[in-house]
């Protein structure tokens, strides 16, 4: 196969498009040590999140898995994992696991270090200063696409998202698939009322039978709890966008993934069980997707936005796609993709899909996004065991 | 295939109602096939119009799928939106 892009080999055969050295938080109350030595290490990007303490069962899990896959990712050279010395998330069970990947990996608690917060913040510098020095020695290498693993998201959605956006990123996403790649769309609320079409993808029946024990029994636990859909989905913001229900929304939504076939669902923390398309289960918060699709090992994210979104992600780079043109306008600054000429009437979705996928390539080649440029690094970890989301965990 | 009429865009052809491209004001026309709408209310970018008149408890289509059960009549030219269109998945399928 023709190589397509430069990337970085992986010891466990995976190819990443950044280099980045992850300096992690196993729990909230080092969070500012972990931002502090992030700010003074080159290519180091912080990890950091409000959990990790008093948490127990599939929430510990969870929270566990994300903060390990996050570490995995392959734009991870290596990490720094820092703790406090008391939570049950501890840094040594996070930086063990992400050790498989065969991944330079320190860490150390703040409690055990002499000084405090400064010194853990000095110590931080060192190890992350003695990583990244490893990390410059590496080179881009040429790979082929299907190395690539897409993360599917969307926010901010308006009405013009499923007629520009998400139609231009279906036709990307399939090629990926096409090449041998692999695609992941998440958000399962969005996929609500539109069953029936995902059904039709599956690779199998046992494929189409978990995608309606998913939705279905979503929506019986939501009924169960006295909790009424409708107030949901749409947003607020979706409605002023002039998305008027929950099947106009996923409609639009699920162009996203294009036309190829589903080879299965997949967990939060799960990654794909081989190449192509694959549904990940997760509820349609931007931020907690795209925490998700990084932690299953996206090592680029694709979300296109109508009403407009600045999100990031510190391990894989998240290209903004939006067809609004009043959002492309007004939120140029936030902007990687503007397709709105869609919108205009001025070129097609074929033709705007050329566009992305242009600046796709030069994305995976190392150019950076407007939320990169930024240096925006959200993290919101899926809490995947509050009461609506309690059963549903795939068998 | 999508279809873009002026200002608007109809993304399958048995579709029943059309998505404003852009702000429209209240009286402009359009014109769809032999068939000439007028347009009832302002209608903002990515907001939907009917294309012919349809009956409390009909369906209106988008991308060829039905997007919801109609609420209150609604004429040829309306904005189409939650005050006359709700989910027909959640009522009908899951009778939330």
């Amino acid at each position: 196969m023709i190589k397509e892009f430069m990337g970085y080999q992986r010891s466990n055969g995976e190819v990443g498009i950044r280099n980045k050295i992850a300096i992690i938080s196993s729990v909230v109350c080092v969070n500012h040590v972990v931002q502090q030595i992030a700010d003074k290490v080159t290519g180091a990007v912080p990890i950091t999140h409000p959990l990790g303490c008093g948490q127990f069962g599939p929430d510990y899990s969870n929270t566990l898995n994300t903060l390990i896959g996050l570490g995995k990712n392959p734009n991870v050279f290596g990490a720094v994992v820092v703790g406090l010395g008391c939570e049950n998330i501890s840094s040594r069970l996070i930086a063990k696991n992400i050790m498989k990947s065969k991944k330079p990996v320190e860490f150390f608690d703040l409690q055990e270090v002499k000084g405090g917060s400064p010194a853990a913040i000095e110590k931080g510098i060192i190890l992350g200063n003695r990583i990244s020095e490893e990390a410059r020695e590496l080179k881009r290498e040429p790979f082929d696409f299907s190395h690539i693993v897409l993360g599917l998201e969307c926010g901010g959605s308006d009405s013009i998202s499923g007629i520009s956006a998400n139609p231009a990123l279906g036709i990307i996403s399939d090629r990926i698939v096409k090449f041998g790649g692999t695609s992941i769309l998440a958000e399962f609320t969005e996929w609500i009322g539109t069953e029936h079409l995902l059904i039709r993808r599956a690779i199998d029946r046992s494929v189409a039978e978990q995608i309606h024990e998913l939705l279905s029994g979503f929506l019986e636990n939501l009924k169960d709890l006295g909790i009424n859909f409708l107030g949901v989905q749409p947003t607020p913001g979706n409605i002023q966008g002039g998305l008027t229900t929950i099947e106009e929304k996923s409609l639009g939504s699920i162009a996203k993934a294009g036309k190829s076939p589903i080879q299965g669902l997949i967990q939060y923390t799960e990654k794909p069980k081989g190449k192509g398309l694959w549904l990940m289960i997760e509820p349609s918060l931007d931020v907690e997707s795209m925490t998700g699709l990084a932690a299953v090992g996206a090592n680029v994210i694709a979300m296109t936005t109508g009403r407009g979104s600045p999100c990031g992600n510190p391990v894989a780079p998240v290209i903004k796609i939006c067809g609004n043109p009043k959002t492309c306008e007004w939120m140029a600054e936030n902007i990687d993709v503007d397709v709105s000429s869609i919108t205009k009437g001025e070129n097609s979705v074929e033709e705007l899909a050329e566009v992305l996928w242009l600046r796709m390539k030069k994305v995976l080649n190392g150019e950076k996004t407007q939320a990169e440029k930024l240096g925006f690094n959200d993290i919101a970890i899926w809490r995947n065991t509050a009461a609506p989301f309690q059963y549903m965990h795939c068998k | 295939m999508p279809k873009q009429i002026d200002n608007f865009i109809i993304m399958n052809p048995n579709d029943n109602c059309v998505t404003a491209l852009k702000d429209i004001s209240k009286g402009s026309q359009i014109q769809i096939k032999e068939s000439s709408i007028i347009i009832n209310q302002n209608i903002s970018l990515g907001h939907k119009i009917a294309l012919e008149d349809i009956k409390k408890g009909d369906l209106v289509k988008k991308y060829g799928h039905s997007i919801g059960i109609v609420t209150e009549d609604i004429k040829k030219g309306d904005w189409i939106h939650t005050h006359n269109l709700t989910s027909q998945y959640l009522k009908e399928v899951v009778k939330i």
